[in-house]
């Protein structure tokens, strides 16, 4: 076993986009051009973009949620581009993810406890008595109670929201947890719990994060290594010390000087 | 005066459950050529104080206080009074620029709305001032005639700050203006907004969450939670020596660029009867 979880090598995604009168001209946008990406096994590594940089196509490319053109994806030694459909269920059980928007995600109709629990029925693991106690178990460890399998999703806040979202990817007990933008709809005070308890569970349950963020704060508070991405390509890639410490290319410095705060540190210093 | 605003007692609840206060017993004051920040998680009441001063709340929601504007007392000001008020001498710039720009009409025509309406500019003079507003702000005036989807998220927020600072408004208000533009996109606008507040002599209402943006562009800060101020100051006395403990466990919430901080889930002990 290596201490490689994921690697992703020459990714290529391209759309071509009408435009002009009646969009008779159209051109072709890299979505991904060549992006190579390797996650350590118990690692969190961060990919760091603005918008229409291509942080999140290249995260459902990883999870085949979006067909690529070209590349290679290999997960846990397997290559997991290649797998045929039955396979790749199997697989899937490794790698779950967390969505931005914990509103969107979670089935208004379905109760907590079955949205945690379709995994496990989906991959029919455990009796019923095991899932629910599973769940239950699940609950507890993001921080919420066991009574709250039978409440429907309105009836928590943001954060618990997303607390909920964690507890449904965590109870296959995958390796690899991708994250798009997490925190980024929570308010601040929020955001800082979902951030130390997804520490919490890497350290509990030897989890590897893909982290999809714009925002550089966090990335410096939750991630091993940076990726950072402009337009579909890696602009730069290092150890999270690096890349904050001495970022190499002109983009990275800019994205690190447009953090607000400077004032704060100067303040605070 | 230097005194632009001056919030006295403003509580607000809903109409329908009038013992249900969102907003209770706020008062403070805006001075010219000063930044006051408003911060606070969501349900703090910040955006709603700040719609209160432009008398854009929702009529199921009352008013109670006073609310000075240069002086004069607006809070039983008439609409049509208030109409006169609102793009002319009071401002105000939305966090998301698509849905507050109008998608049918140019933004030339939408910037020189105010203008026509307030100081009965037209013709060549409107289109001149028109392209000055769009050069103040940073786009090129021959982009007059674009319609806001043609334009990135920045420039759109650019177009509806010219529209605000286009009648020179002795009072900005902005809500969350850069909470949905990239991080570079957001520094930009920031800069933008500072220099304007300065070369046009404004007060500005600033209401954001985020700390970073305080302290990069606030005078003076004002701390609310669940409807009430808990702390305001300077934005070096808040920012620096936080007196309320609420203010202090946000502080620690926040994650600083350098990673040095180590981030506390925020606690409110202190809401507890000691």
């Amino acid at each position: 076993m290596t201490d490689i979880l994921l690697q992703a090598r020459h990714l290529n995604k391209t759309y071509s986009q009408r435009t002009g009168t009646l969009g008779l001209n159209s051109h072709t946008i890299h979505a991904l051009a060549d992006v190579n990406l390797q996650l350590k096994r118990g690692t969190t590594l961060a990919v760091v973009g603005e918008s229409g940089s291509g942080k999140s196509t290249l995260a459902r490319g990883i999870l085949r949620l979006l067909p690529l053109d070209s590349g290679e994806v290999i997960f846990d030694g397997q290559d997991f581009l290649a797998l045929d459909k039955s396979a790749l269920r199997t697989a899937r059980r490794h790698i779950q993810m967390v969505f931005q928007d914990p509103f969107a995600s979670l089935n208004p109709r379905m109760r907590i406890g079955d949205i945690i629990a379709e995994g496990l029925v989906i991959h029919r693991i455990g009796n019923a008595q095991q899932q629910h106690d599973s769940v239950v178990q699940m609950l507890e460890k993001v921080g919420l109670h066991a009574d709250d399998a039978r409440k429907y999703p309105h009836q928590f806040s943001g954060g618990q929201r997303q607390r909920i979202g964690i507890a449904r990817a965590l109870i296959l007990q995958p390796k690899l947890l991708v994250c798009d933008e997490p925190v980024s709809a929570l308010d601040v005070s929020v955001q800082a719990q979902i951030l130390l308890l997804l520490k919490q569970l890497q350290q509990e349950m030897g989890l590897s994060y893909l982290f999809i963020t714009h925002d550089l704060r966090v990335v410096r508070h939750i991630a091993d290594d940076v990726l950072v991405m402009q337009k579909g390509k890696v602009i730069e890639q290092g150890s999270v010390e690096t890349i904050y410490n001495a970022p190499q290319q002109k983009y990275t410095q800019q994205l690190l000087s447009a953090i607000p705060g400077h004032g704060l540190r100067a303040i605070t210093a | 005066m230097t005194e632009i605003l001056r919030i006295d007692q403003l509580s607000i609840s809903p109409a329908h459950a009038p013992e249900r206060t969102l907003v209770k017993q706020v008062s403070f004051a805006l001075q010219r050529g000063k930044t006051t920040c408003i911060v606070g998680e969501s349900g703090s009441g910040k955006s709603l104080t700040a719609l209160s001063v432009m008398k854009l709340l929702s009529p199921q929601l009352r008013m109670q206080g006073q609310v000075f504007f240069q002086g004069q007392d607006i809070s039983q000001l008439s609409e049509t009074a208030m109409q006169r008020l609102r793009g002319r001498q009071m401002a105000m710039i939305f966090q998301e620029p698509m849905t507050s720009l109008n998608p049918v009409l140019t933004i030339g025509f939408q910037i020189g709305e105010p203008l026509q309406t307030h100081l009965g500019l037209k013709g060549q003079a409107l289109k001149q001032k028109v392209a000055a507003l769009l050069e103040q702000v940073g786009i090129d005036p021959a982009r007059a005639d674009s319609y806001p989807d043609e334009l990135s998220g920045g420039q759109r927020q650019r177009v509806m700050i010219a529209m605000s600072i286009a009648c020179e408004p002795a009072l900005l208000i902005a809500d969350e203006p850069t909470t949905a533009l990239d991080v570079t996109v957001q520094a930009q606008v920031l800069r933008l907004l500072d220099d304007l507040k300065t070369r046009l002599h404004m007060a500005m209402l600033f209401i954001t969450h985020d700390f970073g943006v305080v302290a990069d562009i606030a005078d003076e800060v004002i701390v609310m939670f669940r409807g009430e101020i808990v702390e305001s100051g300077s934005v070096a006395q808040v920012l620096q020596s936080p007196q309320h403990p609420y203010t202090r466990a946000l502080l620690a919430c926040v994650p600083d660029a350098e990673g040095k901080k180590v981030l506390q889930p925020m606690t409110y002990d202190w809401l507890a009867p000691a």
